[in-house]
């Protein structure tokens, strides 16, 4: 599903990020781990093709991506790829219910109300669809990125310390329905943390 | 999609909005308000002009003799003989004299003396009764009927004057013979009569006015009258004769009026240009909206963008915002006007018996839409540029 090879991404002339090669198979999960620093975000964001890398290749699909143009690679991200990010958030002039049809509508796709409702059931959000976003909990709204980034059904969802702000009863519970959340749609998964408490729920790790 | 969050947003920031909402309101509601006023009174006072060629009075200013005898506004200049007018009247480029004789009131209503050329003049209709023929009977305008609740066979007392406070003529009374059909001209705020019955009501009383006591004689006396010519020809030379070579004045109601309007516009035109400049603040309080919505927003805007939308759409939704903003302005604005203008009619027809009534949309009002919506653009435009600024990469890393 995804495979990179050696990607090398710098914001000046003084610093290099190089990463390891890496692949993640579809409904499989990869947590990359690496203290503060060391480029994880950067990864992130070439991975979400916000970022052209110097050199290297992304492969989602066997399809290349590292040098598709700033419209493609928005066209890109919207049909194919979730992203979560380390702090949730939102429109917020919309309620929880609209901020996920936003994210049908930002990808030009039907606009599916039912979509929304069982993700939220899902997520254990059903409750909360017709609230605003501010008044959410950190563990509510984190819940409510994971179901917007599921909105589109991705084959890749990228997430960025998604649960850096989250106690251990909520970290756990994020953890869990974004793994079989991603699972169920057969995404592959990609969770770049320094949270070392889900160290022991994966098998592919990568440190940075 | 992009309305409702335009909307939600607009709705997301009450007070900000409210502000921008309220200075366009503000600034249309004005130009709208000058633009029916002027039109409207432009459109009375011209429509009481038609076919008055020449007005003939006593001397003193011109423009107070037409706003006297045609319009029935301002005081009359003072009296001068029927016999000088009547002369005047001779002339073969003379086609019609219609003489007036004003100076009493009732509740504020003039009491005007004249012939039954008058009414021809104003193509007037009796709505009940019939036209006056014998002394002390009168006629009343539809509109002073309303107001002052006489119905044919009322009698009522005449105060001296044009105010409705003046000395009252108790010795004797009108009599109404007639009500005449609403007729959207002056005479509907008038009582009129025959010329002999003001001359009757003072005749009794001419030894307490000082004025009058030194010539009570058979001279009749009128206030003013009201010539059309057969050709133009009479314009071009008897004003300038009249006011040269005798004690008449004679005024040319399309010059007075169309200096009048001159002098209004002038007014008119600096309120218009202070509208325009609370309707320019008005963008500019879009413009600081929106400069501010967007910093606070900038990472709403970068998510967005990461979640596949093109910057042209955003671009658009901001400047959806500065439209609808502007544009509940607008109709607000005209709301607003035309509850101004119901006011002002109130007002004016209780005062001055002038009615000003245009609710319809005018033909100016779509180009003030056009400017509104202008201003709108222009000052939702300048700070969404910012969109196609905004760095996604680094405003979601550092956010």
């Amino acid at each position: 599903m995804l495979a990179c090879s050696e990607l090398s991404f710098s914001y000046d002339t003084k610093k290099t990020f190089n990463f390891p090669s890496f692949s993640c198979e579809k409904g499989e999960t990869l947590l990359i781990l690496g203290n503060s620093g060391t480029g994880k975000t950067t990864l992130l964001h070439l991975l979400a093709l916000l970022l052209k890398p110097n050199s290297g290749s992304i492969k989602i699909k066997g399809k290349e991506l590292a040098l598709l143009t700033a419209k493609d690679a928005s066209q890109m991200r919207a049909n194919h790829l979730g992203i979560i990010y380390q702090k949730p958030h939102f429109v917020n002039s919309l309620n929880v219910l609209d901020n996920l049809l936003l994210a049908n509508y930002l990808a030009d796709k039907k606009q599916s109300k039912t979509q929304a409702r069982n993700l939220a059931q899902n997520l254990g959000i059903s409750e909360l669809l017709d609230k605003n976003t501010s008044i959410l909990s950190g563990g509510e709204q984190q819940r409510v990125s994971i179901a917007r980034a599921l909105m589109n059904n991705p084959d890749l969802i990228l997430a960025d310390e998604p649960t850096s702000n989250l106690d251990d009863e909520n970290c756990n519970k994020v953890i869990e329905l974004l793994e079989n959340q991603s699972k169920n749609i057969g995404a592959a998964l990609v969770i770049v943390t320094h949270d070392q408490r889900l160290k022991d729920n994966f098998k592919n790790i990568i440190t940075l | 999609m992009l309305f409702k969050i335009s909307w939600k947003n607009i709705l997301d920031k009450k007070l900000n909005s409210f502000l921008c909402i309220l200075l366009m309101t503000l600034g249309i509601a004005m130009i709208s308000l000058l633009m029916l006023l002027g039109k409207q009174l432009q459109d009375k006072f011209a429509k009481n002009i038609s076919g008055i060629d020449l007005v003939v009075g006593a001397k003193g200013s011109p423009l107070q003799l037409i706003l006297s005898s045609v319009y029935q506004i301002d005081n009359p200049t003072g009296n001068v003989f029927l016999d000088d007018v009547a002369a005047i009247a001779q002339n073969p480029l003379v086609k019609e004299m219609i003489p007036l004789s004003m100076g009493d009131n009732y509740q504020g209503y003039r009491i005007v003396g004249t012939n039954k050329k008058y009414f021809e003049h104003f193509k007037t209709q009796i709505a009940s009764g019939k036209m006056f023929k014998g002394n002390l009977e009168v006629v009343l305008g539809a509109s002073t009927a309303k107001n002052v609740n006489l119905k044919v066979g009322d009698t009522f007392g005449s105060s001296h004057g044009l105010d409705s406070e003046g000395e009252k003529h108790k010795e004797s009374n009108y009599k109404v013979v007639g009500i005449l059909d609403y007729n959207n001209s002056v005479v509907d705020n008038l009582i009129l009569t025959s010329l002999n019955s003001v001359w009757n009501i003072h005749e009794h009383k001419d030894e307490n006015h000082e004025n009058k006591a030194v010539d009570s004689t058979i001279k009749r006396e009128i206030t003013s009258a009201i010539i059309k010519f057969r050709s133009p020809m009479g314009m071009m030379t008897m004003p300038r004769n009249i006011n040269q070579n005798s004690k008449l004045q004679a005024a040319v109601p399309a010059i007075e009026v169309n200096r009048l309007f001159e002098l209004l516009g002038i007014g008119i035109e600096g309120l218009q240009f202070l509208a325009a400049v609370i309707m320019l603040i008005s963008g500019i309080s879009v413009f600081v909206s929106l400069y501010n919505s967007l910093k606070e927003r900038k990472y709403e805007m970068a998510l967005m963008l990461s979640m596949g939308s093109s910057r042209t759409r955003l671009f658009l939704m901001l400047l959806l915002e500065g439209i609808i903003l502007s544009l509940l302005g607008f109709i607000a604005g005209i709301a607003l006007s035309r509850i101004g203008i119901y006011l002002i009619s109130n007002a004016l027809s209780k005062k001055f018996h002038f009615n000003v009534s245009q609710f319809s949309l005018q033909t100016g009002e779509i180009y003030l839409f056009i400017g509104a919506l202008l201003v709108g653009i222009l000052a939702a435009a300048i700070p969404s540029l910012g969109i196609y600024r905004i760095n996604i990469s680094k405003t979601l890393a550092t956010e």
